[in-house]
């Protein structure tokens, strides 16, 4: 088993920008395989795995989603110097774009730099103002012809900030959101490796969360759970987000409570949670959960759902922060709800009696 | 006198040192490790060697021939940065810019704080939460912190200086760092020191606190008083298309241009005997160079030549995009051939070239 910390560290070195996830697939597939009973890829490029629960059939279904596609940027046009133009892929914010290391997935991955022309290069309303995205370029400073030879129109662009750990169990990256669960999930497997449960559990790595919810409409399709817990990174305290939507880095698991997150399923994690002396925080979310949940609640006839969140700091950046220990608290949280599941507790994971 | 000699070479071990220089932090005003490179670098070289009050590395490689002229050639060491400022606690950090950077490219940036690079970096709000119109207004300098992790905040004082964490990395002939600008005269004025032209007493000078002020510079040049002065700087490439389409006609100097020479900028007019004598030694040995288009910026060269009865100067740069950003870029193509130019011009100086 790979420690969590250098799995995570592989994760967020590796691209997967929504709808081009393969290669961080692969990687999520190598580590799940010893951990479970069968693997598949789904026809939008989810990753699922089964490990078989030990309850009579038909036996009841979790489905834990954490969705391994990536923000980022894709090329729209080809300068004559040889600059490429991109749009986004994912919400960014045009301000933390300029002098921003990136890969340009091209025949071969280049490597480049994001660029603002200077004032003089730009309409005359852009002086001094963040220069929006269609203004910025991509220089991989190769003359022009190697640039058009090795690039096209419709080509990935993913981050390219290395990894980087601050004291005391913080990593700082690209992609923690939302690598960091599927680390997390990881670590729940891990946990279940050598335990039996009643539940099957499906851990599902979802595709192309950021841009369409894709593999959120239709993994549940497929595996048709009993319930679905999405678990996703959460806004942290810190510079820029000092409101009750922020968490404590650090501060442990995150229950969602909103319309997405179903009360008896909230009740039981939180209720152990506190028992497993599991430090948590609640986040609530008045509307409408920015997650999976959103799309896995409303699949078929409808499914049960929840949301476990870890606090991320400076979230859709390249330095996102999240702490190794609070990645290891939900994956430990889930898989002492999945050991102490039954099947009489489908009975619970209900409403009020027509 | 020996034009036939050949110019040093920037291979591998060049490459080397300046990836080592570039990934070096010296903030304005602490260009200790920077210092220390140089020193090892050149130390078995000098015919004398020290550091002066401000922390300029003054190098004395003799002539082998009589009656030389003695040049100083100047490369600063120093690059921009932040100074940290104020402890907002729990690993936080208000900090300002130390020299002239764009605080548009600082958001999501990794840096190095203090003496021992205690790793840290620049965040910014979630686009999630930013609200109406938000976007298109700056984020104020204000707003940002330097983050050194919940518990890291042990390490760093306020005063410590931050610089940008990028590491120095290759792409075939484009060259990507932080500190090109100066590293790359900084490395140029090693190799030269390595390899001197024969016929002049070489006057290095790897001076402090340009992006300040060009403060280190006129000490230097007081020190060593000599009878002309070469900087060798980095000038923007300004050479990307404008959004319209329209001709470009304010790029400065142009990628892959080769060396550029400077004949006027905001604090210097050049003197035009030295500009003649580059452009001809080009033009005879055949290395391309450009002349950077005349106007603003500027280079230790404005302090140089203003100092004592005055010392007729020139600079030279290395074109680059981006300078004082996180990411700068440079070509190898442009180093090699400043490296020649340099060097060559250098080499066919006689002191017949003062004369009026």
């Amino acid at each position: 088993m790979t420690e969590i910390k250098d799995f995570l560290k592989t994760l967020i070195s590796l691209p997967g920008l929504s709808g081009y996830e393969e290669p961080v697939r692969e990687v999520i597939s190598r580590e799940w395989q010893p951990l479970v009973d069968e693997l598949s890829v789904s026809r939008l490029g989810s990753l699922h795995a089964l490990k078989r629960g030990i309850s009579p059939e038909p036996r009841p279904r979790i489905l834990l989603a954490a969705h391994m596609d990536a923000i980022g940027m894709m090329v729209t046009r080809i300068t004559p110097e040889g600059l490429i133009a991109f749009t986004e892929v994912g919400g960014l914010d045009p301000r933390i774009l300029p002098a921003q290391p990136v890969r340009v997935f091209g025949k071969e991955p280049l490597r480049g730099v994001i660029v603002q022309p200077s004032d003089r290069l730009l309409p005359p309303s852009q002086k001094g103002k963040p220069v929006e995205m269609k203004h910025l370029l991509i220089d991989t400073g190769l003359p022009a012809e190697e640039v058009r030879r090795l690039v096209k129109i419709g080509d990935p662009v993913a981050f390219d900030t290395e990894p980087l750990e601050l004291p005391d169990e913080l990593i700082c990256g690209h992609t923690l959101d939302n690598r960091a669960s599927v680390a997390a999930l990881t670590v729940c497997l891990q946990t279940l490796r050598r335990a039996t449960h009643d539940w099957d559990v499906y851990a599902v790595a979802t595709a192309q969360e950021e841009e369409t919810l894709g593999g959120g409409l239709t993994s549940p399709f497929e595996i048709r759970p009993t319930l679905a817990i999405a678990i996703d990174v959460t806004f942290a305290k810190g510079p820029g987000v000092n409101d009750y939507r922020g968490k404590t880095l650090d501060g442990g698991v995150v229950l969602g409570w909103g319309p997405q997150s179903h009360p008896r399923v909230f009740d039981d994690l939180k209720a152990l949670a506190e028992h497993l002396d599991i430090p948590f925080e609640i986040e609530v979310y008045p509307r409408a959960s920015g997650t999976d949940a959103y799309a896995m609640q409303i699949v078929a006839e409808g499914i049960p759902t929840m949301v476990v969140s870890i606090p991320l700091r400076y979230m859709h950046t390249p330095v996102e922060v999240v702490s190794l220990n609070d990645i290891r608290r939900v994956g430990r949280l889930l898989a002492e709800y999945i050991l102490r599941l039954t099947p009489e507790d489908v009975q619970k994971i209900t409403w009020e009696e027509a | 006198m020996s034009p036939a000699t050949s110019a040093p070479q920037i291979g591998e071990n060049q490459i080397a040192l300046l990836e080592k220089l570039s990934n070096a932090c010296a903030v304005s005003g602490d260009e200790a490790q920077v210092r220390r490179i140089v020193l090892e670098e050149i130390k078995p070289f000098a015919d004398d060697l020290r550091v002066d009050a401000l922390g300029n590395v003054l190098a004395v490689r003799k002539a082998r021939t009589p009656g030389a002229l003695r040049v100083m050639v100047d490369a600063h060491m120093d690059e921009v940065g932040f100074m940290i400022v104020e402890d907002d606690k729990d690993g936080l950090f208000r900090f300002v810019a130390v020299g002239g950077i764009d605080e548009r490219t600082l958001p999501g940036k990794k840096v190095l704080v203090g003496s021992e690079n205690v790793p840290g970096i620049i965040g910014a709000k979630p686009i999630h939460l930013a609200e109406e119109g938000e976007t298109e207004r700056k984020i104020p300098l204000e707003s940002l912190r330097i983050d050194v992790g919940l518990k890291g905040g042990k390490k760093v004082r306020v005063g410590d200086r931050a610089t940008f964490a990028t590491r120095f990395w290759q792409s075939g002939v484009a060259l990507f760092g932080k500190a090109l600008d100066d590293r790359l005269g900084v490395a140029t004025l090693i190799e030269l020191f390595k390899n001197p032209p024969e016929n002049i007493e070489l006057l290095a000078a790897f001076t402090v606190q340009e992006e300040i002020g060009l403060r280190g510079a006129r000490p230097a040049a007081y020190a060593f008083n000599p009878q002309l002065a070469v900087a060798l700087d980095s000038t923007p490439a300004n050479d990307l298309p404008v959004w319209d389409g329209s001709e470009n006609i304010f790029y400065n100097t142009r990628l892959g241009g080769g060396p550029a020479l400077y004949v006027a900028d905001s604090a210097t007019l050049s003197d035009p005997r030295l500009v003649r004598h580059f452009a001809q030694t080009g033009e005879q040995m055949g290395i391309p160079f450009q002349f950077r288009q005349p106007g603003g910026g500027g280079t230790n060269a404005g302090a140089i030549h203003r100092v004592r009865e005055g010392v007729p100067s020139l600079s030279v740069s290395v074109p680059g995009r981006y300078a004082h950003t996180a990411v700068m870029l440079a070509r190898l193509d442009d180093w090699q051939n400043t490296l020649a130019l340099v060097y060559h011009a250098l080499s066919r100086l006689e002191p017949g070239i003062l004369q009026r």
